[in-house]
């Protein structure tokens, strides 16, 4: 053996080659193709607003067109009828007093409602009705990945192998708060990282995190959370995105939903692309003391629904004012509605179908659905009927705000649920100027970035069409298809196994058009 | 120890009082609580055990240290032929899954020593997981010292057999609890050894110093201000031991009179200029006893060797106050006992200094061997049957290259000094720890718990449920939080901590306990029921995540 070597540089420099890719396409990281590889084609964004324990959609969004009998079943919590807020040209249901955000909003066209929003055999317990919202399981199903995890991994199949990349420089979606949702569950692990509203990761939590004291282990403490803050990938980029934006419009104080929304609006408008952001509060279990005694206009759930609306409106004011809010889409859900009757304690006990609420620019204004029936014969086991199940909504959200084609959206969510029609229809198409700019996706990949081969698939007008591929210095590393089609759409493989990772670009000639599309090919 | 020590040790505590540092190694007479039972067993094993934490609650603190300062057995099996795969044979006709270690000794064959001694890492690596089911510090100690006598397989893989490797391994284990000059003897003559320092080719014609260099400078009077030994000191030792080598016919030891430097060879000041009288012929093989009978008795031996004990079991940061109040009378003792390893441990052990813990708990950052072993331990992971050996190898290999990754693996030390952090100042453990390390220590975790890591079909997972029904109040989301850290942290959390985790994780949010008392108590009542067990496994595995993923799960 040698004489032996003592290290002298630093160890941690020496130890371990990088574990990420680096991959270098800086020259093309502000280029309009490059941005249409962000998986989901577009910048849309959206916010998941979880309200824990069980929404009391009955004295929500309030059925005025049964007053009677809604007083009748409740009469120790029925919101007086000439205080339930109005919606423009909507005489049949009105929103709680506490919502006058959220009135302004659906005035504004910002707010659309979805009334009844369930599953079949609906369960009363908490946490498995939240398992099953979280993950868009059946009733008896049990799922091991969340309905977000499985779209994330859908768009990003490699995560977390390769990312980031300069294709996808930030977090997949981002979890506010402390402990990550089951939403976020993949098969290949969460996809979603979480950090809290003042923008610390996970386990790095100020408000918890009693600082160190000046102990041995004390000391050994603080080193392993500088190593725990810089191990996280994605700090920069968040830290990053977060700094950009300097001035908001304001929040109200002491809510901490509206907290967790201003953080989420800073890191939209900082850049972050993001696809998902989930918010939570919670509180909405209202077995007692939903309303106080006398005064149904006070108690618990009615300052509770007021943080949501100050919240919420606080939130799409200050995207607006951020010059983002065509991008963002919010829902809010609960794990279940509560029971139609009132109990004797002045609340109400676990329900089934709920409320559902969409906000944002891309919303149809309106409520969509009857309001539900309340018969005079109600007894205290009935539950609101479903009138949607919820995964129809989560598959309208797919298609017509993050624009999947309706056949991976079955994928996504296992099975083909009814689309509602709650988005505007623009939001998947773009204008002339955005099409100029982004292509037509008359050529795309999937999936994008890849390991070995991806799928090219390109559409023809017909006559003569040439696909190629180039690498970065322009040499020409494949052609895929080169003769007369009819017109039409079709799909090619690229094989790409002996070739070094890095960006590859697909090129369509078609007549006089033609279309080049970036690709990512990842370690 | 004796009385003298004692007052001395408390006076000298009380003239160097510091803020953080009151206890010297007078014996504990303190509580003896599950805090302190964990804190011992996270050190003196891998990790706590709750089978472990309530056997060892049940005697004193003496009659534990005491316990796990004994000695176990040998392995009963040896490493097996893993390697014929993949259309491989083992020239030699060993089939898989049979021992390779009594053939092949002499044959030239770099590709199959190389397999075997792969073969013989897991194995070892597999000896110090099967030992977290016993109840003593011997493997953890045979590590220590393998990182003391710091040797690579992958150095010199075409001479050193896989069988010299094994030999080490059991000699390292056979002295682990015994003396240490036996040790270091045993060592000194140890066939992989030679090899590894070129011993085997040191002769009077052309002695090579790199054994009589690294014996004083590694191994015996170490670096430290108080050694003092000469570079002639390093020559005359490697003339001693000339002529000790491994013979190239029956591949053991043996001593070649032949090529010994019968000459006198003169020491140093360091050594009070002591000259070792050369001989000729077979006497010529006792003077490497004089020579190590001559440097251990050099104070500075027995404290470099307490130091280095000290900053493996306890700290690494050794002040003035540490080596007045604890290494000194550690060396004392150590040199009292004609260097016996086991009186100096027990002490140290049964201190007061030890269970001051405030200061000396939650300072070590966990070692990948601990990390991965420990949480294999703590939360009793299920091991294939012994008899399925592809499934055991497999499993072991798993674990293998999982510490491996968070660079520590038997048998492959990067340094001879050990690995860095047990000697790289200033940093020492924390050295285990970079951005890469830390990713894919929580990388381990992650996948520990949720579906755990599978190697050629065969998986090992933390089974969470099985955990917190082993606690006592598992139902009480409060207790299974605090029951759970008791055994998995030794770093205190937070009341507001463990609030927000409650909260946050086995309420989904709620504000009312009884969410998850009702949860679990559902599925107690009715564990086949799909939904009582998803409900309460997913927020276990949430729950063991979290603390997995807190910085604290990374101290012991």
């Amino acid at each position: 053996m040698q004489r032996r070597k003592f290290l002298k540089q630093t160890i941690q420099g020496a130890l371990l080659p990088s574990i990420l890719g680096g991959l270098s396409v800086k020259a093309w990281a502000n280029s309009p193709l490059l941005q249409s590889l962000s998986g989901a084609n577009n910048d849309h964004v959206l916010v998941l607003v979880q309200l824990s324990g069980g929404n009391d959609g009955l004295n929500t969004l309030i059925p005025l067109e049964f007053y009677s009998n809604y007083n009748r079943i409740r009469p120790n919590i029925a919101i007086p009828e000439n205080r339930v807020l109005a919606l423009n040209n909507n005489l049949k249901t009105g929103l709680h007093p506490s919502l006058t955000g959220m009135q302004q909003m659906y005035n504004e066209e910002k707010l659309c409602a979805i009334q009844a929003v369930g599953y079949p055999s609906p369960n009363g317990s908490h946490f498995r009705s939240m398992d099953i919202w979280l993950t868009g399981s059946d009733t008896n199903q049990y799922l091991s990945t969340g309905w977000a995890g499985r779209y994330l991994n859908h768009q990003f199949p490699n995560y977390p192998i390769g990312f980031p990349n300069d294709v996808m420089p930030d977090p997949l979606a981002l979890q506010i708060g402390s402990v990550l949702s089951p939403v976020f569950l993949s098969p290949t692990g969460f996809n979603a990282l979480a950090i809290d509203e003042s923008l610390n990761f996970y386990n790095l939590i100020d408000a918890i995190q009693d600082p160190a004291p000046n102990t041995p282990s004390g000391n050994e403490l603080t080193y392993l959370r500088t190593v725990a803050k810089q191990t996280n990938r994605y700090a920069e980029a968040i830290t990053g995105a977060a700094a950009k934006v300097t001035q908001q419009s304001p929040y109200p104080a002491d809510n901490y939903l509206a907290a967790q929304l201003k953080a989420v609006a800073k890191l939209v408008a900082g850049g972050l692309k993001t696809k998902i952001y989930m918010v939570s509060m919670g509180g909405f279990d209202t077995h007692a003391g939903q309303v106080n005694g006398g005064n149904t206009l006070t108690g618990n759930h009615s300052a509770l629904l007021k943080q949501v609306s100050e919240a919420i409106t606080a939130f799409t004011k200050d995207l607006k004012f951020l010059g983002v809010s065509n991008r963002v889409l919010g829902m809010t859900f609960s794990e279940f509605g509560r029971r139609m009757q009132s109990n004797g304690s002045l609340g109400t006990d676990h329900g089934a179908a709920q409320p559902v609420f969409l906000f944002g620019d891309a919303v149809k204004q309106g409520v969509l659905g009857k309001n539900p029936d309340i018969p005079a014969t109600t007894q205290a086991i009935d539950n609101v009927p479903m009138q949607y199940d919820f995964r129809s909504v989560y598959s309208t959200i797919l298609r017509d705000w993050f624009c999947l084609p309706p056949n991976e959206v079955e994928n996504v969510l296992l099975k083909n649920y009814q689309y509602l029609p709650v988005i505007q229809s623009t939001a998947c198409n773009m204008d002339i100027l955005e099409l100029n700019n982004l292509g037509d996706n008359l050529i795309i990949n999937y999936p994008n970035p890849f390991t070995s081969s991806t799928t090219i698939t390109f559409k023809s007008a017909g006559g003569h069409t040439l696909v190629q591929v180039f690498d970065t210095t322009g040499k020409r590393v494949a052609i895929l298809a080169d003769k007369v089609y009819d017109a039409g759409t079709y799909s090619v493989t690229f094989n790409s196994v002996s070739l070094a990772s890095g960006v590859y670009y697909a090129r369509l000639q078609n007549g006089s058009l033609q279309q080049v599309r970036p690709m990512l090919k990842a370690r | 120890m004796n009385e003298t020590l004692l007052k001395s040790t408390t006076a000298v505590v009380n003239k160097n009082k510091t803020n953080t540092f009151t206890a010297g190694l007078e014996e504990y007479t303190g509580t003896w609580e599950t805090a302190q039972v964990v804190h011992l067993l996270k050190r003196m094993l891998f990790g706590a055990s709750a089978q472990h934490i309530a056997y060892f609650k049940q005697l004193t603190m003496q009659q534990a240290v005491d316990e796990l300062l004994l000695p176990t057995a040998p392995p009963s099996n040896y490493p097996l032929n893993n390697y014929s795969v993949d259309g491989y044979t083992d020239p030699t006709g060993v089939p898989l899954w049979q021992t390779w270690i009594d053939t092949g000794i002499a044959l030239a064959d770099k590709d199959l020593n190389e397999k075997r001694i792969n073969s013989f890492k897991t194995w070892w690596l597999g000896q110090v997981l099967q030992s977290a089911s016993t109840k003593s510090i011997h493997e953890k100690m045979t590590v220590f010292w393998h990182n003391h006598f710091a040797t690579d397989t992958a150095i010199s893989s075409d001479t050193i057999k896989a069988r010299f490797w094994y030999d080490h391994y059991l000699t390292l284990r056979q002295h682990a609890l015994g003396n240490f000059k036996n040790l270091a003897k045993a060592i000194t003559i140890d066939p992989a050894m030679l090899y590894f320092l070129n011993g085997d080719s040191n002769s009077k014609q052309s002695p090579n110093e790199n054994y009589g260099r690294e014996l004083q400078e590694l191994y015996t009077a170490g670096k430290g201000p108080n050694s003092h030994y000469t570079e002639d000191d390093v020559k005359a030792a490697a003339l001693v031991l000339t002529g000790h080598t491994v013979s190239p016919i029956t591949f053991t030891y043996f001593f070649d009179a032949g090529k010994h430097h019968s000459g006198n060879k003169e020491f140093s000041a360091f050594y009070g200029n002591r000259i070792i009288t050369g001989y000729s012929g077979a006497a010529g093989a006792t003077e490497v006893d004089e020579l190590l009978d001559m440097i251990l008795a050099q104070e500075e031996v027995s404290k470099f060797i307490c130091r280095k004990i000290y900053r493996y079991f306890i700290y690494y940061k050794i002040d003035d106050d540490v080596e007045q109040t604890i290494i000194t009378p550690m060396a004392q003792i150590f040199r009292q006992n004609n260097f016996d390893i086991v009186p100096v441990l027990s002490a140290l052990f049964k201190s007061k200094h030890f269970f001051d813990l405030t200061y000396s708990s939650a300072c070590i950052i966990k070692s990948p061997l601990d990390f991965t072993i420990g949480l294999c331990s703590e939360f009793n992971v299920n091991m294939p049957d012994a008899a399925d050996s592809e499934a055991t190898y497999a499993v072991w290999q798993s674990i293998e290259n999982e510490a491996a990754e968070m660079q520590q693996q038997l048998g492959a030390i990067p340094e001879v000094a050990g690995w860095y952090a047990y000697y790289q100042e200033p940093a020492f453990h924390e050295l285990w720890i970079n951005t890469s390390t830390y990713t894919r220590r929580n990388i381990f975790t992650d996948r520990m718990i949720a579906d755990g890591i599978t190697n050629s079909n065969h998986t090992i997972a933390i089974d969470a449920i099985a955990f917190a029904s082993g606690l006592a109040n598992p139902g009480n989301p409060n207790l299974l939080i605090d029951q759970s850290v008791e055994v998995l942290l030794r770093y205190p959390l937070s009341a507001s901590a463990k609030e927000f985790i409650k909260r946050s994780i086995l309420l989904s949010g709620q504000m009312q306990d009884y969410y998850w008392t009702g949860a679990w108590n559902a599925y107690v009542a009715n564990p086949a029921d799909p939904s009582a067990k998803a409900t309460i496994l997913s927020r276990l595995k949430s729950l063991y995540k979290y603390i997995m993923n807190l910085p604290e799960y990374h101290l012991c």
